[in-house]
């Protein structure tokens, strides 16, 4: 990020004045075009060097530690090249956290974004006190994760609480929220949803909003119904912002910790006594924190961080798929019809 | 006029008012959104037997003060507040500088390598960076910097987010003919950021703010690991469940004192963040 003082021979500057740009450049003048020059580097600059160090840094170092034998008190042990990966990818408690993650993240994705496009479409209409309602589906958001989690936790206890309190009313048996997979899955996934829904369907209404009233309105004239128009016209036209969502959602859903964490505290393992929500981020705490090996952690953080990418280039990849069929069918639909129109006239 | 007009025109179907239907649904979002809530605060303010009947009461008891007062004995309540708003404010302010510099100067600056860096930092939005942990930990370990707010704060002082959110806000809204008109009158380049770019970016500046400060004020995991003994709000809260046994009125009890600090923030800034979501605002 290093400029030269000397200003590079340059004639177009509109600043110069025409009698003084003689060789020798006034002071003033040329600190002004140091100014000029190295100001957009100056102002990017903490950006990137902090960014450097506390982001990205640490990243590619996590990578250096994972091919290592590392102690969280002793330190380093010894180079051992990829074994960490191998021990990694053979150990069956790597893979129930990833199918854990999986799991709840297929749980909360699912339903929260069909729920969310639901909640945009009742907003997207000229409904009265518009601001009211829209702040209303946010209510959720400004609870904490951890205050989220300990409400939940409390309503999915599985001797108390209050939602086996009220199955037991119906004469329904109690569900093992705590200790049972399957339960515990859904349970961790609603307090995600509960949390996030409100949030998405704000920027899927942004979306819906932005689609033109005038569209609609002509679709209305030829006939089409609510249900018809929501369908055809408003679905299509939010995808790539129903996309965006899948993605932010795939990120943050493939790194849950807090929930899983807090969920039952009570048990040694972090994640339930059998591990049956432990995600992939809470099993890289447990390896790293409680059992201090830093060597296969690392090496957790590492195929996580493939994982998230790769999630992120299949949902790109599929998106984009989408997007090109349908552009090529719609494009195929309207030569058939511009096809069929000619021939109508023609006739 | 245009009322008139407005008046004259049938509703074609699509700006009618909408029916009975619609708002018993926005009910049924409601109740789902706050009753979790009203819930807690309902057995926060009861003794504990409440949870252990089917239909808790529809009122709350008299017993939150009660319940908050064994909150504030269990875990350091008034602490681990002064901390978390310490961290926030922090962090809120050093992301906000940051990301307005470094986003005006994408938007509105030439300079060599502009469009390659800003690739680059559109690629590092989605980068985890909370992978990093283990080395961070560690360097924190090192300089004996774990159990200070410094360590809690370090990590998030920027965001390629926040950095991306300045820079598409501020390419719109600046036309180059301020800016020139500025330099022309020979302010340097730092008043003009100063007195053009600044002015104009103090929208997305509030709601950038108001995200950061939200993100830090409920990260957990971070602060979890590196300051337990000097805990902020959230990872003092979750110690009220450490216990062996847990009394869920407590738990509760203090789920909605910690809830009210950005209770408060919605009740006054909740439009703002309505519409910064809308405008396209994502998670941090």
């Amino acid at each position: 990020m290093t400029t030269t003082l000397t200003p590079p021979e340059e004639k177009s500057s509109e600043a110069v004045p025409p009698q003084r740009a003689k060789p020798k450049l006034p002071f003033k003048y040329r600190l002004s075009r140091w100014d000029v020059k190295a100001s957009p580097y100056v102002y990017i600059a903490p950006f990137f060097i902090l960014f450097g160090l506390v982001g990205l840094f640490p990243l590619g170092y996590t990578f250096v530690v994972s091919l290592n034998k590392w102690n969280l008190l002793t330190g380093p042990g010894g180079f051992v090249g990829l074994s960490n990966y191998v021990a990694e990818l053979n150990d069956p408690f790597f893979w129930n956290s990833l199918f854990n993650t999986v799991s709840i993240f297929l749980l909360s994705a699912v339903p929260q974004l069909i729920i969310a496009v639901v909640i945009a479409a009742v907003l997207d209409q000229n409904i009265r006190g518009k601001t009211f309602w829209r702040m209303s589906v946010l209510i959720p958001y400004v609870v904490t994760p951890v205050a989220v989690t300990l409400i939940f936790s409390s309503a999915f206890d599985e001797k108390y609480g209050a939602i086996n309190n009220l199955l037991q009313f119906f004469h329904l048996n109690p569900i093992m929220w705590k200790t049972e997979t399957f339960p515990s899955h859904i349970a961790i996934a609603t307090m995600v949803n509960w949390r996030w829904t409100g949030y998405n369907a704000l920027i899927l209404l942004a979306a819906m909003q932005a689609v033109p009233r005038d569209i609609y309105e002509s679709a209305a004239l030829d006939g089409a119904g609510a249900i018809r128009r929501f369908f055809s016209m408003t679905l299509p036209s939010i995808r790539p912002t129903m996309i965006f969502v899948i993605i932010t959602a795939t990120v943050g859903g493939l790194q849950i910790f807090t929930e899983p964490k807090l969920f039952n505290p009570t048990t040694a393992t972090p994640g339930g006594p059998q591990r049956q929500y432990q995600t992939t981020v809470l099993y890289l705490w447990d390896l790293a924190f409680n059992r201090q090996n830093f060597g296969k952690a690392s090496a957790v953080a590492w195929l996580l961080f493939l994982i998230i990418v790769l999630f992120g280039l299949l949902n790109f990849l599929i998106s984009r798929r989408i997007a090109s069929t349908e552009a090529r069918s719609s494009k195929r639909k309207t030569a058939k019809r511009l096809a069929a129109y000619n021939q109508n006239k023609i006739s | 006029m245009t009322t008139l007009t407005l008046k004259k025109r049938k509703p074609l179907g699509i700006d009618r008012r909408p029916g009975f239907l619609t708002y018993g649904l926005l009910i049924v979002f409601f109740i789902g959104g706050t009753y979790p809530l009203y819930w807690s605060f309902i057995a926060g303010s009861s003794p504990s037997s409440v949870l252990t009947e089917t239909w808790p009461p529809l009122l709350p008891g008299g017993l939150f003060w009660q319940n908050v007062g064994q909150v504030i004995d269990t875990v350091p309540f008034w602490m681990s507040l002064l901390n978390s708003v310490i961290v926030s404010t922090v962090i809120t302010i050093s992301v906000v500088l940051f990301s307005t510099l470094a986003g005006y100067s994408f938007a509105k600056l030439k300079f060599r390598g502009r469009e390659g860096l800003l690739v680059f930092v559109i690629a590092t939005l989605a980068v985890p960076t909370q992978l990093g942990i283990i080395p961070l930990f560690m360097v924190m370990k090192q300089f004996g910097w774990t159990g200070t707010l410094g360590a809690v704060i370090i990590p998030t002082l920027v965001t390629a987010f926040g950095v991306f959110f300045m820079r598409q806000y501020l390419v719109d809204v600046i036309p180059e003919e301020l800016i020139e008109a500025a330099r022309v009158d020979g302010a340097n380049m730092i008043s003009t950021f100063w007195h053009v770019g600044i002015p104009a970016a103090r929208p997305a500046m509030a709601i950038l703010g108001l995200f950061t400060f939200m993100t830090a004020w409920t990260d957990y995991l971070w602060p979890l690991l590196v300051v337990p003994q000097n805990p902020t709000l959230q990872v003092a809260l979750s110690q009220l469940q450490s216990a062996k046994y847990v009394d869920y009125s407590i738990v509760l009890a203090g789920a909605v004192l910690a809830t009210i600090p950005l209770l408060i923030l919605f009740i006054l800034a909740g439009r703002q963040l309505v519409s910064g979501i809308m405008a396209g605002a994502v998670k941090g």
